[in-house]
């Protein structure tokens, strides 16, 4: 077992790579989810302007695309990676399945933090003469700021776990390492170091979403 | 108090439901003036909170209309009735402020909405804070009050935008009784001082008895009675009116050692029911003790002797009852037949 230099320097490149893809997947995610979130909500039968068969056919393409297991989405999805980033190996190329993985998810996550708003209180900016745009952007999404932001800290752990079957299809990261070094090459210490600095990584972002979410949230006294 | 600020016209409201529709409201007619404080009263299921919410097309009716100041809003665009909904304050039950703004925010919440600069609005606001009694809490959020400071925060927004009608769902229902009185005062006050007219949704007839000077008493989706509130509450013609204004007042009266007074009829109508009448409008029983009386011709002659309650202000209210509508009577100590 040998923990040189090299190993040292290919560690920290694990660990950026993974930050990488986790963070670079969850925004562009989230540009993704979080307008469809609300645009669930929005629509949804008792939602401030329903339109019940589109609500029903995104909640089934949603669905769907959630019951797909991440690792075969992978495979299905890697062809497309090579069209849009111009590869198909390498850490780059998993943002296009994270981000397509991970988009629903976010949808659904923050269709439930915004359900958790008292209907009252849209009722009461409706009695102000709230327009549907103003709803959204002042009462909706400010309102549901501390569970969006928890939603927030699932939703990118959850992607830093997928991001580590990065490692079955030539991508990069920590997960990578604990595969490829630690588990086909029989390195056990390499492959615990990684998952010890997964465990790790999961902890701040989760620790980092709740002190915020409690942080910005006014019902505490 | 001659222009009528909102007409509603042959209002009906269905709900359509998985389990059927639902006729939440039929054929109201209502107009309510200029500067009044206006009741609406009925049990729950009503129809109060549809009936208010159609009022500012908050809830769409599907038959008939509402005018405000002569406009139909029925024919309005939605932007035209965002607009008109401007001019009308709402305040509910459970207060619906924003929590995760501060006092002062939320009573800039409606001019920031309509796009008032935002020095204007925090200057407007402090003033409204201040009319409410609560500038000292102008950076407190929501959890940090109490529920009738609350309710002055709601009040104070629904203040912001000027305007004419404030509409009150079950406004003080959350609220214990002192605090209930203070926010009634409040509302008065701002009746009084600024013209504001008042619409009061409750299913407490304290609440209309209070501040109200008409009200209508709403049941199972219709009108029941509408009326100046010393009308109704002298003479309820219907079965609901009765019920809710009688309802929570008849109660088992202590008649120990109380006074006992005697009622002459000298050639009344006889059908006119005297002691059912002086107990609903003085929402006290009576007991009866010795009763001498006959139809004449029509006319009622005799004699009656009643007990009165002992409690002083509920007697009082028998005598003063009693003189009003001039029947004549006199306390006696000793009944002797
Ligand atoms: N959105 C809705 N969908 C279906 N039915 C409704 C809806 N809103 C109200 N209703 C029905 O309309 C009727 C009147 O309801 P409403 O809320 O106006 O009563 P209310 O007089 O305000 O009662 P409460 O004193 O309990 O608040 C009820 O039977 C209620 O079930
Ligand atoms: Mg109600």
């Amino acid at each position: 077992m040998t923990f040189d230099a090299s190993t040292v320097e290919m560690i920290k490149t694990g660990i950026w790579e993974t930050v990488y893809m986790t963070f670079l997947s969850s925004f562009l995610a989230y540009v993704i989810g979080l307008p469809l979130g609300v645009l669930l909500v929005v629509i949804d039968e008792d939602g401030i302007r329903p339109v019940p068969w589109l609500h029903k056919i995104l909640g089934v393409v949603i669905n769907l695309l959630r019951s797909v297991p991440f690792l075969i989405l992978l495979f299905i999805v890697l062809p497309l990676s090579k069209l849009i980033i111009g590869t198909r190996i390498g850490s780059p190329a998993m943002i296009v399945p994270l981000t397509i993985a991970a988009a629903p998810y976010i949808a659904r996550v923050v269709e439930s933090s915004l359900r958790e708003i008292d209907a009252g209180v849209i009722e009461a900016a409706k009695s102000m003469g709230a327009s549907n745009w103003q709803i959204i952007w002042k009462v909706l999404l400010p309102e549901c700021r501390p569970s969006l932001l928890v939603g927030a800290a699932l939703a990118v752990t959850t992607i830093l776990s997928y991001s580590a079957m990065a490692g079955f299809t030539g991508g990069g990261g920590l997960g990578a390492i604990a595969i490829n070094n630690g588990y086909y090459r029989n390195e056990p210490f390499l492959m615990w170091v990684s998952v010890v600095l997964l465990v790790v990584l999961v902890q701040i972002i989760q620790e980092a979403g709740m002190r915020l979410s409690r942080l910005g949230d006014k019902r505490i006294r | 108090m001659k222009q009528p600020i909102i007409q509603i016209r042959n209002l009906g409201k269905e709900f359509k439901t998985s389990s059927g529709t639902v006729r939440a409201l039929e054929g109201i007619n209502l107009d309510i003036y200029q500067g009044e404080i206006f009741g609406i009263i009925g049990l729950s299921g009503a129809g109060k909170s549809t009936l208010v919410r159609c009022i500012n097309y908050l809830e769409v009716p599907t038959e008939g209309d509402v005018l405000f100041e002569g406009e139909s809003l029925a024919s309005m665009t939605p932007a035209q009735q965002r607009k008109t909904r401007r001019s009308m304050g709402m305040i509910f039950q459970q207060f619906n402020l924003l929590a995760q703004r501060n006092v002062i925010r939320n009573v800039c919440f409606p001019m920031e909405l309509s796009g008032v600069p935002k020095k204007e609005a925090r200057a407007r606001a402090m003033e409204l804070l201040k009319t409410v009694g609560l500038e000292e809490k102008a950076k407190a959020y929501p959890v940090q009050l109490s529920g009738g400071q609350k309710q002055r925060v709601a009040i104070a927004r629904a203040l912001a935008m000027n305007p004419k009608v404030i509409l009150c769902d079950e406004a003080t229902s959350a609220l214990d009784p002192n605090t209930t009185k203070s926010i009634l005062a409040l509302l008065k006050e701002i009746n009084q001082k600024m013209g504001v007219t008042v619409i009061m949704i409750t299913h407490e007839m304290s609440v209309i008895e209070s501040i109200c000077s008409r009200v209508a008493i709403i049941d199972q989706s219709r009108i029941a009675e509408v009326g100046s509130v010393s009308e109704i509450f002298s003479e309820p013609k219907t079965r609901i009116g009765r019920q809710l204004i009688l309802g929570d007042a008849i109660h088992q009266a202590n008649f120990g050692k109380s006074k006992k007074v005697r009622i002459i009829f000298d050639g009344r109508e006889s059908e006119e029911p005297v002691i059912s009448n002086l107990v609903l409008a003085c929402r006290t029983p009576v007991n009866i003790l010795y009763a001498a009386t006959r139809d004449l011709d029509g006319k009622a002659m005799g004699q009656m002797i009643i007990q009165l309650p002992e409690d002083e202000t509920e007697a009082r209210r028998v005598y003063s009852y009693l003189k009003t509508v001039k029947i004549p009577f006199e306390e006696v100590t000793e009944y002797d037949v």
